[in-house]
């Protein structure tokens, strides 16, 4: 009897054997169609652009997304995530990214199309970036606040409605707490623009500063009614909330929802006169890519004018590529909260890092300010 | 010598052994190394234990800074003690709603029970999440329970549930009180019903018979039940999130913080193994006390 136990073991691994090789064709025809793996924000491209890409190249996109900056430097730092294409925002990660050793230069030579983007943007990205070696970018816009005209006027037809008084003035927040504030789930978002009304270093770490901040934002705490990380695109649209701390983009898509809808609910954008924090998303390429050659070509693609007004007409954020407008529908060109007035663009800011003592002072700040105590 | 071949129980023993090591020991091990580094700029964001120095010496850098900040910063303090206690009261709450429908079931005509034992378990076949999510659409604002309250003229404003400890707690029961049904239902379904005759037969009243004796009898389901409920509950994230107030600042949400928002992977893993001890230790020590009642 002793030897069947062993023939049967044997029988058994030849079988794996034919199943592993049985799905060794599969495996090879996988190596053979070139695939980018794509790393993005989530609702943020025109699927018919990926759509064309894989027409024209021949390479398969593999599109994944992201719905805040901590997943995806988690993911980078962790380390083999397996992207080719990843869109951190400038700071604090685009930039934090690059000290950690997570992105690769770009190859300039391969992206002909470099040569499409705006100077005077990526002039601005060079805070995070000096030199622009690792980054192209993607689309940009502003942090500020979306509010519902109508019910801010019947709740408070006196308030500032270009300051951010009309959500940091406990006064105005009081009377606008009937008809729903949403504050923003990103202190790494808010707290700058804390720091900028009241008149500060917008990358302060100094204690007294925070310590105003936290004043500031536990004035207006009881008034606020959710802390959304998606965003806050649906409580606007349908009428749920009235003033929401937000993307310029997010309040653009809120405010065509609504018009769509049709329940007489009309949201409008402000970047705040006392200044709005400038953000770029950028197109980079992590250091282990699986296939940088790839992602050279996915850059450069994207960067054609056409492509990019498609992305554009999209998802209402302003692009980089000055080529692209006269492709780009004519109310979100002339949309003054998409594509700014030069005056305007005199107002914004854009942040660095702080180190890591200080995020963790700020987390924490941010922490009892969501708790409110 | 004689090569003496392991017996066969040693070998179904083994089995078990070997998978708690490799999934429960080792990754445990990897995160307490984690906690004892040293957090760095770089990809993995830590710094190693072992290093060479330039002489060839292999040196071994402990940081025990992380493990000295957790039980010196009452921050972290309050977390743990707040999500003990939401999973206590959870506990307790599944047992209130889980025991008389564990003994429901027990006493239900024989072939009716398998059915309910299918319906407490049903809701295993719809995604967890998608469960939580459901929630948020009965709770909310305009959601059913606020609209069904507005139309029969019960309230005139919506009453804020979704976002409360309300929420929270709905949440958590819902979403475990199976874990305590059934070990309830299987210590109760082995009760000998002639124990309770009996104790009627001696005079004593149904609500006395209960106490005296189907209570102490079903403690091992109501233990099991509690730490079935209890253990996940502590560390549970996903609830207090979607359903629960900004103020659930509960240790789930902290470790998050800690792991991603300040990328402090080594004080991350710390809160992990702290948390850890914090459920083994009381098991540990209740097994042991057990064991020694049981002989």
């Amino acid at each position: 009897m002793t030897p069947a136990p062993a023939f049967r073991r044997r029988r058994l691994l030849r079988g794996l054997a034919a199943v592993l090789l049985g799905l060794l064709p599969l495996a090879e025809a996988r190596a053979q169609a070139p695939t980018l793996n794509v790393f993005n924000w989530t609702d943020y491209i025109d699927p018919a652009v990926v759509e064309r890409f894989t027409r024209e190249t021949g390479i398969q996109v593999r599109y994944d997304v992201f719905d805040s900056l901590e997943t995806l430097e988690a993911k980078l730092l962790a380390g083999r995530s397996g992207y080719d294409i990843v869109v951190p925002t400038n700071e604090p990660s685009f930039s934090r990214l690059i000290a950690a050793g997570a992105l690769q230069p770009i190859d300039r030579a391969r992206v002909p199309n470099w040569a499409n983007l705006d100077p005077a943007l990526m002039k601005q990205l060079e805070t995070s970036d000096p030199g622009n070696r690792h980054g192209a970018i993607y689309l940009w816009g502003t942090i500020g606040l979306a509010y519902n005209v109508g019910r801010v006027r019947e709740l408070a037809p006196d308030a500032p409605r270009d300051s951010w008084r009309l959500l940091f003035d406990p006064a105005v927040a009081r009377r606008l707490a009937p008809c729903g504030i949403v504050m923003m789930d990103s202190q790494i978002d808010v707290i700058p623009s804390v720091l900028r009304f009241l008149g500060l270093n917008v990358n302060s770490t100094a204690e007294a500063d925070l310590r105003r901040v936290e004043q500031t934002l536990m004035g207006i705490r009881p008034h606020i009614r959710t802390f959304a990380s998606g965003g806050a695109i649906e409580l606007l649209a349908s009428g749920q909330a009235c003033l929401a701390f937000t993307y310029s983009g997010d309040a653009i898509q809120a405010a065509d929802r609504a018009r769509e809808a049709g329940r007489g609910v009309e949201i409008r954008y402000v970047a705040p006169k006392e200044g709005a924090q400038l953000w770029f998303d950028v197109l980079a390429i992590p250091r282990d890519a699986p296939n940088p050659a790839a992602a050279h070509r996915f850059i450069d693609f994207l960067l054609q004018p056409d492509v990019m007004a498609a992305i554009t007409n999209a998802v209402h954020y302003p692009n980089a590529v000055p080529a692209s407008k006269p492709l780009v529908e004519e109310a979100i060109k002339n949309d003054r909260n998409v594509y700014p007035s030069e005056e305007d663009f005199a107002r914004f800011f854009t942040v660095t890092a702080v180190p890591q003592a200080a995020e963790r002072a700020r987390s924490r700040l941010w922490a009892r300010f969501k708790a409110g105590r | 010598m004689r090569l003496r071949l392991p017996s066969g129980r040693t070998l179904v023993l083994a089995l078990p052994f070997l998978w708690l090591g490799l999934f429960f020991l080792a990754p445990f091990l990897i995160v307490a190394k984690i906690a004892l580094s040293e957090g760095a700029l770089g990809i993995p964001p830590y710094a190693p234990l072992l290093r060479w120095t330039d002489e060839g010496v292999l040196t071994i850098v402990l940081n025990l800074g992380n493990l000295a900040t957790l039980v010196s910063d009452s921050f972290y303090i309050e977390a743990y003690l707040r999500s003990l206690r939401v999973a206590a009261i959870s506990g307790v709450l599944c047992l209130l709603i889980g025991y008389p429908m564990a003994y429901a079931i027990a006493r239900a005509p024989e072939h009716r029970r398998n059915l309910l034992l299918m319906l407490v378990v049903l809701p295993f076949w719809t995604s967890f999440l998608l469960r939580v999510m459901a929630w948020i659409g009965l709770l909310a604002d305009n959601g059913v329970v606020n609209n069904l309250l507005l139309g029969l003229g019960l309230v005139s404003q919506p009453v804020a549930l979704l976002y409360t400890d309300f929420a929270l707690y709905a949440g958590i029961v819902y979403c475990y009180l199976p874990f305590m049904v059934l070990p309830l239902y299987a210590t109760l379904s082995k009760l000998d019903p002639v124990l309770l005759e009996a104790a009627a037969d001696l005079g004593a009243r149904p609500w006395r018979a209960f106490l005296t004796v189907t209570l102490p009898l079903s403690l091992p389901g109501i233990i099991a039940g509690f730490m079935l409920v209890f253990i996940p509950a502590v560390g549970e994230f996903v609830i207090p999130e979607l359903l629960g107030g900004p103020g659930a600042q509960l240790i789930g949400r902290v470790l998050w913080t800690e792991f991603f928002q300040n990328r402090d992977w080594p004080m991350a893993s710390a809160l992990a193994v702290v948390l850890l001890l914090l459920l083994v230790l009381p098991i540990a020590w209740f097994q042991h006390v057990q064991g020694k009642g049981a002989r």
